[in-house]
């Protein structure tokens, strides 16, 4: 008998992480690290109205500045065709303005210096005459009669209205509602927040002017996307253009867009001759880059008199600031928001919305969210809570009558998805069994008999991730696979480079996982590249938790393509027929002779130094993988608050978090994930703001006014699991990084509206902070 | 004008403008660069060294104004290859993701464990509370620090005969 070979690092395991090493050390190699010989810095100068058309840019006096090398201004980039750039949803977006400034925080104008210090004086010393003009904060403000028309650089643009969407079916949800026993309507903002990655975005552009070569380091989620709008954008052959993403220091979708400053530093790098450096500060990160969310919602849920879904209603305005620059698949202009029928088997559904052009900035980038999904997941999650306290049926009893069940899936919803699988029941059971739900209810009562405001929230989020597959999955016409480049070396070493791009995720450890899992190679002997455009094979990067379920998927593919070869060299090796080898962990052995045997790592060396008659040499291969759908993760979060009634203060007294991502490659490094999308779930509940005043003037640009929780105010979470397979991912796993972050707001706000619900108190719009919680207390009459 | 400082037990000098920031010389001076920014504002904690044992935001700090004293930087916590206990809990425990606020992170906590060396859980939620991280949640930090909490203990209780068990990392 064989005896099973233990293999570190296989699917299952949490092996602790290869990237570790350098970060422990400081010696990662974030974008701001690095320096080239004759380096110059670039600052921003950027515009302090929301709504001004510029009569003149003096430039004189700074240019004048020490160590200044130039200044450049719309102008000088629309004299080599620059000075507008397509976005990632086919509109235009000025990269320096030279007729209005249409947000607070637009570029304007670029000082190139010796020294960042020297940069940033000339900065402040550009004059710029500006025309104050009327700004437009609101969807409502955008489409109100006499409202000033903010895209006239459009041709054909009469108003500031940017599309319509709709999904469903409009006539058979209208039936539905005609017979409902009820109908109940929750109208939500979710409001604009900003993902604020730690690190800022910036990048490196070196030009090399012997060359041509355009080698530009850039904190980018998505490189080879990049790669090639940039060569749309500035007529560079492709091959001429090289970007490296080196660590980046958090993404959450804030590092996907491309902004004006990396065309900018382009520019000036390939017409001044010198490597250019631009990294943004905080603030301006905060007032100009992807902002998230914005969305104006109204939903109405129709239900029978036994309490069973009938129907849904949806509609939204989308606030899309001053360019159209979201990052989504070209088909759907509000992100894959029609997955807001959730975990809930609803007959008919009908999704409207309405995209606006605001004097706000541009992005609306799906801030750790499949694009939009957070938003849907949201409102479909409220509503159905305030359906539940409505109807007088507990939260947890009125999901369980209407999930999904287990036996309809493969499940097509009224919007047109194909959810994969799924078990909603089971993970909300472990996640009552875990809190102790029938306990806590007694709980709560008894409580609130003493006139203490405690409540419980569930939120039961089904997601949608993993895009494409590629025919209905494009960015700008770019197809949504991604791949996986496996070399195996003859000493049995392996290097596995791929189209994604960790920020944080723990790709070099995960998928090398897959590897030893696959080809029986240890972690520790599989490097993991990432970021480099002429290494690398090409993908669409790393965003909407699409790296496990399509890059992921890739890796198993070309290992597996490998491990085929394999077994033809070893049947060579063995002389014995392919038929008669079985794979165990790490190599071929013949059928009942466990002994004679090949490992991967003779294998490897076989297949530079001796190789079957006729067979090309090496072990080496790639793999694109489109997938066959998307994978739909799913979980059950509780939450239960208490809240101050003299200060409005809200206190989480317990988090549990049920997810079901499928199999779990390092469980260890899934459970993190979720930690951290369960922390940026209660910023976005509870703290985190991006708003402005009437005038246009961003609030919250910086982090003393956008506030984001520290270790203080999170919560300890409490996890659970259930695991329930892919069933068309080749290891059965779905995305995770995001989950958290999607499901969790509606759990924590649930909590907060059932604490309130004794007082007929049945919204708050997040951020839900204590000044709000304060005023709904008190508009019913709940004092001290 | 001339500024001299120890970093990490190494006196460095520098002949900077007044304004430079101490994080600015550090960085683009002196070129370690395992300090970061992040807010500017003294907000988040990226920054974070240590100056004469005390944790300090570096981006609001002149470099002038250290004249003469110690700074500790991420660079310094390592002997060689063996990695402090500090850095070992967060390799152990999952402490860090993508590794921009590590650094300050671990020299946080490393100045925790020199004056308290038992914490509780919220004397080093506390204690970190400067320190934005957006990665992990906090969890897998506080139990970092509570992992180099034990492995101080472990040491301080048998002889130093074998200082570097925890290598961390590959």
């Amino acid at each position: 008998m064989a005896t099973a070979t233990h293999m570190h690092g296989r699917i299952g395991e949490s092996i602790k992480r290869k990237e570790d090493a350098r970060f422990l050390r400081g010696k990662g190699n974030y974008l701001d690290d690095f320096v080239l010989p004759n380096m110059l810095e670039m600052a921003i100068l950027r515009s302090p109205h929301a709504h001004a058309r510029i009569n003149s840019i003096d430039t004189t006096a700074a240019s004048a500045m020490p160590g200044v090398i130039a200044v450049v201004t719309g102008e000088l980039m629309a004299e080599h065709k620059l000075a507008w750039m397509p976005t990632l949803s086919g509109d235009t977006q000025a990269v320096l303005a030279t007729d209005k400034v249409r947000f607070q925080g637009q570029e304007v104008a670029a000082v190139i210096a010796e020294t960042k210090y020297q940069a940033e004086d000339a900065r402040d010393a550009i004059l710029v005459d500006y025309e104050i003009l009327p700004a437009v904060t609101s969807p409502d403000g955008a489409k109100g009669a006499g409202a000033p028309l903010i895209r006239d650089d459009k041709e054909g643009q009469k108003d500031n209205h940017i599309y319509h969407w709709e999904a469903g079916n409009q006539a058979t949800t209208q039936a539905a509602f005609a017979t409902a026993h009820k109908v109940v309507r929750l109208t939500s903002f979710y409001p604009r927040c900003h993902p604020a990655p730690l690190e800022t975005c910036g990048c490196l552009a070196d030009v090399n002017s012997a060359t041509g070569k355009a080698t530009i380091y850039m904190t980018s989620q998505a490189p080879h996307a990049i790669r090639t709008v940039f060569a749309l954008v500035t007529g560079l052959p492709e091959q001429q253009i090289r970007i490296i993403s080196p660590d980046i220091g958090g993404g959450f979708g804030n590092k996907v867009p491309v902004y004006p400053g990396y065309v900018v530093a382009t520019a000036a790098s390939l017409l001044i001759g010198r490597p250019v450096k631009w990294v943004e500060d905080r603030s301006e990160n905060l007032i100009s880059t992807g902002f998230a969310r914005d969305y104006h919602m109204t939903g109405d849920l129709a239900v029978d008199k036994d309490g069973k879904m009938l129907a849904l209603r949806v509609h939204l305005d989308s606030d899309n600031g001053a360019f159209f620059s979201d990052a989504q698949p070209t088909k759907f202009k509000a992100g894959l928001f029609h997955i807001v029928t959730g975990s809930y088997d609803i007959p008919t559904a009908h999704v409207t919305a309405d995209g606006y052009y605001t004097n706000k900035a541009p992005g609306g980038v799906a801030y750790r969210c499949s694009f939009r999904v957070t938003e849907a997941s949201y409102l479909i999650e409220r509503l159905v809570t305030n359906a539940a306290i409505e109807l007088g049926i507990d939260q947890a009893e009125f999901r369980m009558k209407n999930f999904i069940k287990p036996e309809q899936f493969p499940y097509t919803s009224a919007t047109g998805w194909i959810y994969d699988s799924g078990d909603y029941p089971q993970a909300m059971n472990v996640a009552l069994q875990k809190l102790g739900y029938d306990e806590l209810r007694k709980d709560v009562d008894a409580r609130r008999k003493k006139g203490e405001v405690t409540g419980i929230g569930i939120a039961s989020f089904t997601e949608v991730v993993g895009a494409g597959h590629g025919a209905e999955f494009d960015i700008l016409g770019l197809r949504m696979f991604d791949s996986a480049e496996l070399r195996v070396h003859p000493t049995g070493k392996a290097l596995l480079r791929m189209g994604v791009k960790s920020q944080g995720q723990g790709h070099e450890t995960t998928f090398a996982q897959i590897v030893t899992e696959e080809l029986g190679i240890p972690a520790v002997d599989i490097a993991v590249e990432e970021g480099d455009t002429d290494t690398a094979p090409y993908g669409l990067g790393t965003y909407a938790s699409r790296s496990t379920p399509v890059a992921g998927a890739a890796t198993a593919m070309v290992a597996r393509k490998l491990r085929d070869k394999a077994r033809k060299i070893a049947s060579h090796l063995l002389e014995v027929d392919e038929e008669d080898l079985e794979w165990r962990v790490s190599r071929f052995q013949v059928k009942g002779s466990p002994d004679r045997a090949k490992t991967i790592q003779e294998i490897a060396f076989a297949a530079y130094t001796n190789l079957p008659e006729g067979m090309e040499a090496g072990l080496e291969g790639v793999h694109y993988y489109d997938p066959p759908n998307m994978t739909y993760p799913f979980g059950t979060y509780a939450v239960v608050v208490d809240i101050d009634k003299g200060t409005g203060q809200v206190k989480v007294r317990r988090m549990v978090a049920v997810d079901d991502c499928g199999v779990r490659i390092n469980p260890m490094i899934v459970e993190g994930q979720i930690h951290g999308g369960l922390t940026e779930g209660f910023g976005i509940a509870f703290m985190q703001l991006i708003t402005f005043d009437s005038e246009g003037n961003c609030i919250g640009s910086n982090f003393m006014d956008y506030l984001l929780p520290t270790a203080w105010e999170t919560p300890s979470f409490e996890l659970g699991e259930t695991v329930t397979p892919s069933p068309h991912h080749p290891l059965g796993a779905k995305g995770v990084g995001e989950s958290a972050t999607v499901g969790s707001p509606a759990a924590y706000v649930n909590a907060v509206i059932d604490a309130l619900s004794p007082y007929g108190i049945t919204n708050i719009d997040m951020p839900v902070g204590p000044d709000k919680v304060w005023a709904a207390l008190r508009s019913k009459g709940v004092t001290e | 004008m001339k500024v001299a400082m120890n970093v990490n037990g190494v006196a460095r000098s520098g002949d900077i403008e007044p304004r430079v920031l101490l994080v600015d010389f550090l960085r683009t001076n002196l070129r370690q660069t395992g300090t970061h920014v992040g807010c500017d504002t003294t907000s988040c904690g990226a920054c974070t060294v240590l100056l004469d044992g005390e944790p300090v935001k570096s981006c609001t700090l002149l470099a002038v104004q250290v004249q003469g004293r110690d700074i500790m930087t991420v660079e310094g916590l390592a002997q060689g290859a063996t990695l402090s206990p500090i850095q070992a809990g967060f390799h152990e425990e999952h402490g860090l993701q993508c590794g921009f606020c590590t650094p300050g992170m671990m020299l946080v906590g490393t100045a925790l464990l020199e004056r308290n060396p038992d914490p509780s859980e919220e004397e080093i939620r506390w204690a970190i509370s400067g320190n934005i991280c957006r990665c992990t949640g906090y969890m897998n930090i506080v139990k970092s620090i509570q992992h180099a909490a034990r492995a101080r203990a472990e040491a301080q209780a048998t002889p130093p005969a074998h200082a570097g068990a925890a290598v961390g990392g590959e």
